[in-house]
């Protein structure tokens, strides 16, 4: 991976003297990641190119990591030659001196705006191409990029998320360096280390005098400081996606102000219509089938109607998340005692989920493979028999009045399927046919007139029991 | 001086020591008991206060007696008491433990006089509580004395002096029903129900000699078999009495068992001279018996009252019973499973029949012992989880059906005519139980699994290895009632001392040298992905195989137990190329199998990894590529202007043909993925058919059948190409080194050796079923571009393969186990518990790169 710093300020080999490099010499330190070089392929009067090479040891990254995640770590990345918050670091080491604004020779050129051109390859961008612009040209920047293919042998691949970005200003040394070494991780959202408290200090001080006018500075601090751990990464798989997604933030960042109420938000929406039913129907008990984090958990928990709660998750990494925002620690005994959760599969039958008064199961079934529904009905409806069970899922007639979803898709990555109210309606008759149910439907959401709700919600009822 | 007193107790038995402090039950106990059978209250007091005597905490150290019983019981394990025992109070929630686990409660009461007790009493230093508590005790006692009874405690002996106790032997008698010495064979038989004409057909047929003279029968059996009655000789038939001839003479001979059925029990209250409802065809057999004298009347009720209820044969891996019988009751004594055994369960409500509606403990039964049973009529006697009903309805014009054991042959007679109308219709006897078969409980995957397998023992599975497969399991895989194997991870060889080589085959030869192989088979490993191909003759089979009921007659899954098609066109389009394949090469004849599971790899690779390409390898070339020809062209730059650079460039230059090189080997896997014509399935292993596991066959077997697959359709299906190596013939050896240079020097992945046998125990146990030869390029995917530089590949070179190996054995041996509880019928609860085991492994942290 390769920064290149030029200028054509007369004369250019004062570029030396700014980066404290001879020109004529190689220039390397050592990092614990590897080795960084710096060297100056052009140096003359007119035109002064100093180019900062990383060499990155491949074996040492792989052993750094934590072995945690197992099979799906990815051992072959990118990080030994695409730019990332490593150059940040190299920068730092090699020129860090230039950093804080100062000169051993040339201390008044330092404080001088000269003709500065900074180029990087390749530079990995996530999210929206448009971001590299709105990020440098605020700052002052002519902003230049030039897309890599994915593979020259596979033209239908397309391009890669990399980019040669070239910019081109006026700028004092050290505020070009400064600008680079904030936002090369910014955009390449995958850092390399965990963030701490040092991690905001460095970044203020790295900010001074331009960030706080940036007017993408929110996005620029959260996703410079974006803790990307793998649970958090786990547990976003069951989020809904009908929210925008973070690579859209700067739209959203600028319709904020004229949005003055904020909207009650469709999974808010639905948590009220669940907790009103079971409030309605008197249940005691309630199994929450498919808890995730604990959403509707921590709801049911603060109403003393619900004397027994049992949480079921299927992922164990998604439970300790359920446990820690329910602060089971912290919990007073009498609180504790009323709640409980455990992991379990949605398509076993499981004898602790017997006896309860009522079950919910929201945004469950769609991410569940049709030919396991069999299964999961008998385990819940056949074997586990609350008296009342709540389902919601999407309705797939709503999803085109979604803007930006394109036709076919699905509102998650993870759904197997989107049902009709039609298509809800037959598997919810064929459960109360065959185990003894009877079923009522409702809409969630803001109902229009052809397509319904955007999420539907059935309450089965056991026949022959009445409400408790 | 009393010589001897033996005491007699069943084997498995709850035994009370009674009698006050000081009366010698401890030290009764440790002379006639093992210590682990004999839980103290003392002993607990002291777990709980470190004070035997501590009166005080009482409650807490009889909580932990309890306890320890329960779990005792439950293991089926004759345990003493070693408590007073004295109050009504205390003895009851103990007989109420020896109920709820079908343990038969033994008194044995110590019945000294008080003088003694407190005497002895007052020798212990730890005892210095005075007389008051022995005087309560031996007055409770005496009070209790004719209570015993009534309690439920019926084996009582009254031990009155020092002397007696001193003279007791104890004897551990068997249970009737433990016949576990029996090994068969076995002709298991169905209801009778009065159909002699019937049972002598099938008799007959099951190679049995049978004559009648003066009215009596003269069997004799095939040599070493025996019958085995499951119940209900009499009753609806035309000939019940001579039925009852037949199998009392058989018993009494020794070549026949036979278990109680509610109609002989009925029958048997009926000639005590009980007063009893004629119904369901009691009426016939009392007309007929009106023909017999009370001799044989007498005879009958006597030799009725001694059939037992239920036995456990063959080492416990066989268990009779008329209505069949839970796990948790089996070779144990009750009211409740005598009553179990004659009528099953039933939930109370009653179907539209007016028959009760039956409880049905087949469906979840998940037991190690195959369960026989009859009672409730099927059309076909059909395999559930391991039991099996064989009352195929002979009176109601069915047939009648024996079970061979343990050959697990049915062998019919059919009804010579109808003696009897059903009340229901035969057909829709079984299909409201139908329901529950199959299904699976959570309690036998979640938490700590030990499972047993033939190869190698028993493998745990930790508890956090269950639950992060539980996740994958309910979350991605195929409906489990497909899955039941899955292939085992592979290892590669030890590292290559070679320079510039981190794997070569040279170290996969030691190692099976090592073990004491001398003959292998190499096979190119395809560029592609593990696939399991299940494939029925027909949807029909698929049915009645898998329980599937989705109309498709196969499936085709990722080594992770995932479909391999997401789209069901092409899967069936695949499906029906390779049935017609294994018709047309006459293999589903050959193999005399109505379906087959393929072991397989699947071409291209990007079919299912094209993720993996567009994420993480081309990105990763693009990057290398874009960065470092640009660095290069600089350095070149800096060197002509007379920088001192050359080594950094020279390196540069030499990092970015290896990026090129690294692009060129991941494309070799590319391929197009649009149609069935893009995709080449290469077989290699014939894992199963039929009945039959395919893992005491050798390689070249599998080789042939794979080929001869080939064969049939080879736009489809390749032939891996393979060799067998002696690996004492140098030449040998050498060819087979440079075959694996050719394969990787165009490109390919590498090649497989493995053992000629498919299942090999060496020196220290199983033996590694593959290992894999990568390729000097291919490796470049896996380690990155430039793994071989010198300096790289040195620190490589440390990879530790212990770990791969360990779970590559335990998959291996638990994916064959997987098959034969499948092919073996067992409970499908057993199947499942080990694939879902080879995916609990798989989440076992193990560097990816091996």
């Amino acid at each position: 991976m390769l920064l290149t710093i030029s200028t054509t300020h007369k004369p250019a080999s004062d570029l030396g003297f700014l980066l404290m490099k001879n020109p004529e010499n190689v220039h390397e330190v050592s990092l614990a990641f590897g080795k960084a070089t710096v060297f100056f392929p052009e140096a003359d009067e007119t035109k002064c190119t100093a180019a900062l090479m990383l060499d990155i040891d491949p074996v040492q990254l792989v052993r750094g990591k934590g072995r945690h995640s197992g099979a799906e770590d990815q051992y072959v990345n990118d990080r030994p030659y695409a730019a990332s918050s490593l150059l940040s670091v190299a920068l730092a080491r090699m020129f860090g001196t230039t950093l804080s604004g100062r000169s051993k020779h040339r201390q008044e050129l330092a404080e001088t705006p000269i003709e500065l051109e900074a180029k990087i390859s390749p530079l990995p961008v996530r999210g929206n191409k448009q971001i590299v612009t709105q990020l440098f040209e605020p700052l002052g920047y002519e902003v230049k990029t030039s897309s890599i293919a994915l593979d020259p042998i596979h033209p239908d691949w397309g391009d890669s998320h990399y980019v040669t970005l070239v910019i081109r200003g006026k700028h004092k040394i050290a505020d070009l360096l400064n600008h680079l070494y904030v936002l090369v991780p910014v955009l390449d959202a995958n850092k390399h280390y965990y963030i701490d408290d040092a991690e905001i200090e460095k970044l203020l001080r790295k900010g001074t005098g331009w960030l706080e006018q940036h007017p993408h500075k929110d996005l620029i601090a959260k996703r410079y400081l974006r803790f990307r751990s793998l649970s958090r990464a786990a547990l976003r798989r069951l989020e809904d996606s009908v929210e925008p997604e973070p690579a859209e933030e700067i739209a959203k960042n600028n319709e904020a102000e004229e949005v003055i109420e904020k909207p009650i938000r469709l999974n808010e929406q639905r948590m009220l219509s669940v907790m009103a039913e079971l409030e309605r129907s008197g249940a005691s008990s309630v199994l929450d089938l498919g808890c995730g984090e604990g959403k509707l958990l921590r709801r049911l928990i603060q109403h003393s109607q619900f004397q027994k709660i049992l949480g079921v998750e299927v992922s164990p990494q998604i439970l300790a998340i359920a446990s820690d925002k329910l602060k089971f620690e912290r919990m007073a005994d009498r609180q504790k005692a009323r709640i409980e959760l455990i992991q379990g599969s949605l398509v076993y039958r499981d004898d602790r989920l017997k006896g309860f008064d009522a079950a919910t199961v929201i945004e469950v079934i769609e991410h569940m493979d049709a030919e396991r529904l069999s299964a999961f009905s008998d385990a819940l409806f056949g074997h586990a028999q609350p008296n009342i069970i709540i389902m919601t899922t999407p309705n797939r007639e709503f999803n085109t009045l979604f803007e930006g979803m394109i036709e076919g898709t699905m509102r998650h990555s993870d759904h197997r399927f989107e049902w009709t109210r039609q298509e809800f309606k037959i598997y919810a008759d064929s459960c109360c046919k065959n185990y003894g149910y009877s079923v009522d439907f409702f809409p969630i959401g803001e109902v229009h007139a052809d397509h319904g709700a955007p999420t539907q919600m059935a309450v089965f009822k056991k026949i022959g029991k009445s409400e408790a | 001086m009393i010589e001897k007193k033996e005491i007699s107790i069943p084997e498995f038995s709850l035994v009370l020591l009674i009698g006050a402090s000081g009366t010698g039950k401890s030290s009764f106990a440790a002379k006639h008991f093992k210590p682990t059978e004999v839980v103290s209250s003392d002993t607990a007091r002291g777990w709980v206060s470190d004070d035997e005597t501590d009166q005080s905490v009482t409650g807490d150290a009889f909580d932990l007696v309890h306890a320890v019983i329960e779990k005792r019981l439950k293991n089926r394990k004759l345990t003493v008491v070693d408590a007073t025992n004295v109050q009504p109070n205390a003895r009851k929630s103990l007989v109420a433990l020896a109920r709820k686990w079908h343990c038969l409660p033994v008194g044995i009461v110590f019945q000294l006089p008080e003088k003694l007790a407190i005497e002895r009493n007052k020798q212990r230093p730890d005892r210095q509580f005075g007389p008051g508590p022995v005087k309560r005790q031996m007055l409770d006692l005496k009070r209790s004395l004719r209570g015993l009874k009534r309690e439920g405690i019926r084996a009582r002996h009254i031990l009155k002096s020092v002397e007696e106790i001193d003279a007791v032997t104890i004897t551990r008698a068997k249970l009737w029903n433990d016949k576990r010495e029996e090994c068969g064979p076995f002709d298991i038989i169905g209801d009778v129900h009065g159909c002699a004409d019937e049972l002598e057909t099938l008799l007959t047929k099951l190679g049995y000699a049978v004559t009648w003279k003066d009215g009596e029968p003269d069997i004799t059996a095939p040599e070493g078999r025996k019958a085995v009655f499951v119940g209900d000789l009499v009753d609806r038939g035309p000939r019940s009495p001579d039925v009852l001839r037949i199998a009392k003479h058989m018993v009494e001979k020794d070549i026949a068992l036979a278990v109680v059925g509610n109609h002989d029990d009925k029958l048997k209250r009926y000639l005590d001279g009980r007063n009893v409802k004629q119904t369901h065809g009691l009426a016939e057999t009392i007309e007929q018996l009106d023909d017999e004298n009370d001799e044989f009347r007498q005879n009958m009720s006597e030799w009725l009252d001694g059939l037992i209820s239920h036995y456990v044969l063959d080492d416990g891996k066989l268990v009779v019973a008329h209505a069949g019988l839970k796990e948790e009751m089996q070779g144990r004594a009750s009211g409740a499973i005598r009553s179990f055994c004659m009528y099953g369960e039933t939930t109370g409500e009653t179907d539209e029949y007016g028959l009760p509606v039956r409880y049905n403990w087949a469906a979840e039964y998940s037991g190690r012992a195959k369960v026989v049973y009859g009672h409730t009529p099927v059309p076909e006697a059909q395999w559930t989880n391991g039991t099996i009903c064989i009352d195929t309805g002979c009176v109601f014009g069915g047939k009648l059906t024996a079970l061979q054991y343990p050959e697990m042959e049915l062998v019919e007679v059919p009804a010579e005519q109808t003696y009897y109308e059903p009340v229901k219709p035969l057909d829709v006897a079984t299909t409201a139980d139908d329901k529950d078969a199959g299904k699976l409980n959570i309690k036998h995957v979640l938490g700590k699994q030990a499972i047993e397998t033939r190869d190698m023992g028993i493998v745990m599975v930790r508890e956090d290895e269950s639950a992060a497969a539980l996740e994958v399991m309910s979350r991605f895989a195929a409906d489990p009632r497909w899955l039941v194997h899955l292939p085992p991870t592979m290892s590669p060889p030890a590292t290559s001392e070679k320079e510039g080589w981190l794997e070569r085959p040279e170290e996969a030869f030691a190692y099976y040298r090592e073990q004491g192989i001398n003959t292998v088979v190499i096979e190119k490993k395809h560029m592609g992905s593990r696939a399991l191909i299940t494939l029925a003759r027909d949807s029909e089979v698929a049915a009645r195989r898998f329980d599937v009921d989705d109309g498709s007659k196969g499936i085709i899954v990722s080594r992770t137990g995932r479909r391999f098609f997401p789209d069901a066109e092409m899967e069936k389009a695949i499906l029906d190329r390779l049935d017609m394949a294994m018709q047309k090469a006459g293999l589903w004849e050959k193999l005399d199998a109505d379906w087959v599971l393929w072991d397989a790899e699947i071409m291209p690779w990007n079919l299912k990894a094209s993720g993996l390409v567009n994420q993480q390898y081309a990105p990763v070339g693009a990057a290398a590529v874009a960065g470092l020809s640009e660095t290069t062209a600089l350095l070149e730059a800096a060197k002509q202007r007379g920088v001192d650079i050359a080594d950094l460039h020279a390196k540069s230059s030499q990092r970015l043909d290896n990026a090129a090189g690294y692009r060129t080997a991941y494309n070799h896997y590319v391929g197009n993925t649009a149609s069935i014509d893009d995709i080449e399935i290469a077989p290699f292993h014939l894992l199963a058919s039929g009945d039959a596991v395919h893992s005491d066959k050798d390689h070249l077997w599998h080789m042939d059948h794979a080929h001869r697959l080939a064969a049939a359709d080879s736009d489809l299906i390749v032939a891996t190409p393979f060799h067998q190596v002696d690996l004492a013939n140098d030449k040998q050896v050498s060819d087979a080194i440079q075959w694996w240079k050719n394969i990787t020097a165009n490109g390919g992945e590498g090649m497989v050796v493995k053992p000629l046998q498919f299942v090999v125990h060496g020196k220290k146990g199983l033996v590694q079923p593959a290992i894999k030869c990568r390729g000097k390029e291919y490796l470049r995917i896996i380690y990155g571009p430039d793994y071989d530089m010198p300096t790289n590949l040195e620190r490589l070179r440390k990879r530790g393969l212990g770990q791969k190996r360990r779970m590559a054995l335990r998959e291996f041996a638990l994916g064959i186990e997987g098959l034969h509880r499948f092919v073996e019928n067992a409970p499908f609860s057993h199947v499942h518990q080990c694939v879902f085991g080879v995916l609990a492994m798989e989440s076992e942290p193990v560097d990816p790169r091996l």
